[in-house]
């Protein structure tokens, strides 16, 4: 028996398994190095296509100038992203209560969801920029406007998602709680729910990138008027008053933010599912 | 020629024991028009291990389904002497279904819980069922971190700590090798003696009825119905002795001869499901 088991570290790895040590480790280094080359190399570019053709800056504004604003216009730009995040995170919070409430709803039983589902599907198909008018004209308040939007563009996956968690649980699970006397809350909370949860999660990652979407969008139609004073009216004004560094500047921003809440949402999947969903289980060969 | 065998089959099972079950011209039919069962009489007596064996799709798991609760037959009845029903069953399925975001400990609790038990309530009963099915140690553990007679000695754990009077197992070694299959068999005897529980197996294998069983109840396809009963006189604690004896052998011989006779009858040239 431990004749043939190789001990750790004692027996010298052959040429291909070294290659393979090798490989990975570079696969590693360079998942982060080329992204991040490629980066500096695109931003040294836009910098030299501004510098060779003499761009004016108001048309295209220098890299070093866009991160000059950043900081010189701080006061101005993180006060309006405040105010963007804001919407998103209400709109996003809105969402999970909304599609988990409604998917909940939904799975209580097969009419309810048949009936139902049709306007869900048409409230997600219909361009939130087209509704727009409509909600502002019904709707009065400021704040309540940009979250509705911003809620209509993010419940949906949630909703799919979460009424297909809730739905796929295995027959014999369902068979062993109905013989065991669980109730309806019971077969909810300790089967449905938990079982619903990565296809949630799923579900949230994607809402989490839509609601800052239609946070930004709900600003860029109510911006017009100039009501709102989040990122996307910064872009609208910057673009009026030929502010380029700062239009720019505002974009980095909403996409830093995109970025950003993509990842924490990513993370938060990851640590809720560790212990025992396949999809956040590291490689083990 | 099928109600004689019948008429024998409920007299081997008679005697002195106490009966704890008693299906009555059992049938069961789909909607798609398969008829699953039917016709079928059968007697569980109190402490008996039963092997229901047979060709796939003669209808093992729904008569199981239907003792269980889970289904209910089109035709005839289900008599429980002694006034329980479903509350005191365990159900052991072919897949281990366990919980997968539970820990080996939080899934045991499961039956208990789902009636009301609070864990610190609960613990010393699946501390023991845990320990019983020779898992101690690994109370924390994930499923996925269990091999797969890990999982099912689980299952059975789970299926136990209720202490139900009646255990019904829908061919539950099936997917595991053999080694692990000899193991759990022995295993499984172990605690039936010891706690003196009544099973009721679902099998395909003529191995596996013959050494744990003491009624073996072979059934025939289209329509799934009782094809003939055959009672294994083998005295228990049976073990790995057992397995290797002429007496053994011979049973498995017989069996094999029964369940050939039940696939003919069947049309088993055709196994479809
Ligand atoms: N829910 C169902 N609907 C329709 N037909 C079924 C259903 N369950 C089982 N059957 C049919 O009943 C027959 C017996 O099935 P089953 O009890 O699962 O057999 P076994 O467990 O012996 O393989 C098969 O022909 C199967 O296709
Ligand atoms: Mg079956």
């Amino acid at each position: 028996m431990t004749a043939i088991e190789p001990q750790a570290g004692t027996v010298p790895l052959d040429p291909e398994e070294a290659r393979r040590v090798r490989a990975a480790r570079l696969e590693r280094i360079g998942k982060w190095v080329l992204p991040l080359a490629i980066m500096v190399l695109a931003v040294w570019l836009w910098d030299r296509i501004c510098v060779w053709n003499e761009i004016p800056r108001y048309i295209l504004p220098r890299p070093g100038e866009v991160v000059a604003t950043l900081y010189t216009d701080a006061g101005l730009l993180f006060g309006s992203l405040l105010v963007t995040l804001r919407i998103t995170f209400l709109s996003l919070l809105l969402a999970v209560a909304g599609g988990v409430g409604l998917a909940v709803l939904f799975a209580q039983s097969k009419w309810v969801e048949m009936s139902f589902f049709p306007f869900a599907v048409i409230l997600q198909v219909t361009p939130i920029v087209a509704v727009f008018p409509l909600i502002n004209i019904y709707v009065d308040n400021q704040t309540a406007k940009l979250l509705l939007c911003a809620w209509i563009v993010a419940f949906f996956p949630i909703l799919s998602n979460t009424t297909l968690g809730l739905n796929s649980v295995d027959r014999n699970l369902i068979d062993l709680f109905r013989l065991n006397g669980a109730t309806r809350w019971q077969e909810l909370w300790h089967l449905r729910l938990p079982a619903a949860m990565p296809y949630f999660l799923g579900g949230l990652k994607i809402a989490g990138g839509l609601s800052l979407i239609g946070a930004v969008v709900a600003e860029f139609v109510a911006g017009t008027s100039g009501q709102s004073s989040g990122l996307a009216s910064r872009i609208i004004e910057a673009g009026y008053r030929l502010n380029a560094p700062r239009l720019f500047a505002a974009l980095i921003l909403i996409s830093f933010t995109g970025i950003v809440i993509f990842l924490a949402l990513t993370l938060v999947s990851h640590l809720v599912l560790r212990r025992w969903h396949e999809s956040a289980l590291r490689q083990e060969r | 020629m099928l109600q004689e065998m019948r008429a024998v089959a409920s007299e081997a099972s008679g005697g002195d024991q106490k009966s704890l079950l008693t299906l009555r011209d059992v049938g069961k039919s789909f909607s798609n028009g398969v008829t699953a069962l039917r016709n079928v009489d059968l007697t569980i007596g109190q402490g008996d291990f039963v092997s229901l064996l047979g060709p796939s799709g003669c209808g093992k798991s729904t008569a199981l389904r239907i003792i269980a609760g889970l289904s209910t037959p089109t035709t005839g009845m289900l008599d429980w002497h002694g006034g329980q029903g479903r509350s005191d069953i365990g159900f052991v399925f072919q897949e281990p279904t366990l919980l997968p975001w539970a820990s080996v400990f939080d899934n045991v609790w499961l039956p208990l819980r789902l009636r009301g038990v609070s864990r610190e309530k609960a613990t010393p009963a699946i501390r023991e069922m845990i320990d019983r099915v020779h898992l101690s140690g690994f109370e924390d553990a994930m499923p996925r971190e269990l091999s797969g007679g890990m999982k099912m000695r689980v299952s059975i754990a789970r299926g136990l700590v209720t202490k139900p009077r009646l255990l019904l197992m829908d061919e539950p070694f099936a997917a595991l090798d053999e080694i692990t299959r000899f193991k759990l068999n022995n295993d499984l005897l172990e605690l039936w003696q010891d706690e003196r529980f009544t099973v009721v197996f679902v099998t395909h294998s003529v191995f596996e009825s013959v050494f744990l069983s003491n009624r073996i109840v072979v059934m025939a396809a289209r329509p799934g119905r009782v094809f003939r009963e055959i009672s294994v006189d083998a005295p228990y604690p049976r073990d790995e002795a057992f397995r290797t004896s002429p007496d053994y052998a011979t049973l498995c011989r017989e069996t094999s001869q029964v369940l050939g006779e039940a696939i003919t009858l069947g049309g088993g040239a055709h196994d479809g499901h």
